[in-house]
């Protein structure tokens, strides 16, 4: 794929090898544009005005909402509710359906895999309503294990929250195997962290059978503070409102107030329509390609990166194989800080991200502080793993390894 | 930036000095009987350094830190327990604002004597990023005197 000149940031930096799209990703011009587009010809705020210009910029927004939900599998789209992105839509699940469910004594799974925005939400829940936090552990290649996670599982449990894809080891998680387990053994939610699996590879929310999928726009070349949360729609109904304001309303009383219909019940305010036109034009940009092509993309740039890093002496590759892995190569080389990797590579015009990557419960399993994640995406190419490879035995020199 | 300008201050930011602090850190470990602990994490990165000091009537009489952190971190940490020992609290204070203004990119403090090894550390102030790591030790240091003054 050779895609790079549809970025302009990296089209105007040729120099530059960004490996840190699982942080998030860059930004094609088709994208920006839409952006642009939307301001340009149908800026209004839209449900409100009776004139043509709010008609169509509520229309715009509707046809983003179809758009998306159509990418992610969703085959009702007023299921599909737009966040800030997914730490918002999982706090909206926590804030929401948990405060109004669960009770003392009840309990919560969530997985030592998770990203701190599927971890805190649920810990925090349980403190407050004296319920229990249960974390399901891993294999030692870096995998749920799911014989704990079984163990864990009783009629107590109300919700049960994981990845579909690790944002720090790259681990794919067998989420029809979890939903089965959880469906079998108990009355539980199950709550899925899409964000490193919907930019990736083909979701599809209606065959997932979860009941909650959260997932971040700014991670699939869409702009930033624009993301979902799709949940069945019985659940949903169910739901009391997360935050109350304008546009969420039906009807307001002085001593009481009744809800809008999905979606607009969870969409407090003035939506953020321009970056929902932004992020449908993203994933027409990712249809474009095939979301079949992108995984065969990633997969083969994986596995170059495995080989080559894996022949670097001195260095550890974290988590399952490469076939059980989404985009993301974790690391840590000798005894160099992956600070200090970081910036070196940053000297090589290498972006990778070093540090716990939101996932410290994590990294206390590992026993490590942090790794180095060199992430990969549409982009990227076979330079940007020789870059890559440069820059760690520049890095290597300098802490004064010595080649054999 | 150009690529060989990044280059040279990579190279500026680890000097054989620093490397070499990182590798054999100076007063690493702990006392048996401190007078004040303090524990400093940074929480964009994990590291993390606990710093323990005994005072004299004076101020630092001996300090010792251990921790996990980056090679500028533990450098920093290091070399400033080595110039501390033994000083006052107000020339402490002296050298933490000195050593704070150097990572600012104030460039009379590259060149102040008083900060001895330290100045190895001036590269630093070119990588933003990283300046937290340089003051780690520093601001746990900061706490530990409040600690003798309260």
């Amino acid at each position: 794929m050779k895609l790079r000149s549809d970025f302009p940031l990296l089209a105007n930096n040729p120099g530059l090898h960004y490996l840190d799209s699982a942080a998030t990703s860059q930004k094609p011009r088709a994208v920006l544009d839409a952006i642009r587009d939307f301001y340009e010809t149908s800026n209004a705020n839209p449900h409100r005005g009776a004139y043509a210009l709010s008609v169509r910029a509520t229309e715009r927004y509707h046809e983003a909402r179809v758009r998306i939900a159509r990418f992610l599998g969703v085959h009702d789209p007023d299921c599909l509710i737009f966040t800030r992105g997914t730490t918002e839509g999982l706090n909206l699940v926590a804030g929401s359906w948990g405060r109004a469910n669960i009770v003392r004594g009840d309990e919560i799974v969530v997985t030592a895999l998770d990203h701190h925005a599927n971890f805190v939400p649920w810990q925090q829940l349980a403190l407050e309503k004296h319920a229990k936090l249960r974390v399901c552990e891993l294999t030692s290649d870096g995998r749920l294990d799911l014989d704990c996670l079984r163990d864990l599982l009783n009629p107590k449990t109300k919700v049960v929250a994981f990845n579909q894809v690790s944002n720090a080891l790259g681990t794919i998680n067998p989420v029809a195997e979890i939903v089965s387990l959880v469906r079998n053994n108990t009355y539980a939610i199950t709550v899925c962290d899409g964000a490193q699996s919907a930019p990736h590879f083909p979701v599809s929310f209606d065959s997932l059978g979860v009941d909650f999928y959260a997932f971040s726009g700014h991670k699939m070349l869409g702009p930033m503070g624009l993301g979902g949360l799709v949940g069945k729609r019985e659940m949903l109904e169910k739901m009391p409102p997360y935050q109350t304001g304008g546009d969420m309303i039906e009807f307001v009383h002085d001593d009481h107030t009744t809800w809008n219909v999905l979606p607009h019940k969870f969409e407090a305010g003035t939506p953020n329509a321009a970056d929902a036109v932004g992020l449908a034009a993203a994933v027409e940009y990712l249809e474009g390609i095939g979301m079949d092509r992108v995984l065969e993309h990633e997969r083969s740039l994986m596995s170059v990166a495995q080989e080559r890093l894996a022949a670097i002496d001195g260095l550890q590759i974290y988590g399952p194989s490469p076939a059980e892995r989404s985009g993301v190569l974790s690391f840590t080389m000798a005894d160099v800080h992956p600070h200090d990797l970081a910036t070196i590579l940053d000297g090589e015009g290498v972006c990778i991200r070093a540090g716990h990557h939101c996932a410290q419960p994590l990294m206390r399993r590992l026993g490590v502080v942090a790794t180095a994640r060199a992430s990969f995406y549409v982009y990227n190419d076979e330079r940007d793993i020789d870059a890559l490879v440069a820059g760690i035995i520049k890095a290597r020199e300098i802490f004064g390894y010595v080649e054999a | 930036m150009s690529r060989p300008e990044r280059s040279a201050e990579i190279a500026a930011l680890y000097q054989e000095l620093i490397l070499d602090h990182y590798r054999r850190p100076r007063n690493k470990g702990t006392l048996e009987k401190a007078d004040a602990s303090v524990e400093m994490k940074n929480p964009l990165c994990g590291d993390e350094i606990t710093l323990q000091v005994c005072f004299n009537r004076d101020g630092i009489g001996d300090c010792r830190f251990s921790g996990r952190g980056c090679s500028i971190s533990q450098a920093s940490a290091s070399m400033m327990t080595q110039l501390v020992k033994g000083k006052g609290t107000e020339e402490i204070d002296s050298l933490r604002n000195r050593f704070r203004e150097m990572m600012l990119g104030d460039q009379s403090a590259v060149t102040d004597e008083k900060l001895g090894s330290l100045r190895a550390l001036s590269g630093v102030a070119r990588f933003p990023a990283r300046v937290k790591c340089a003051l780690l030790a520093w601001n746990a240091l900061e706490s530990a005197l409040a600690e003798r003054g309260a």
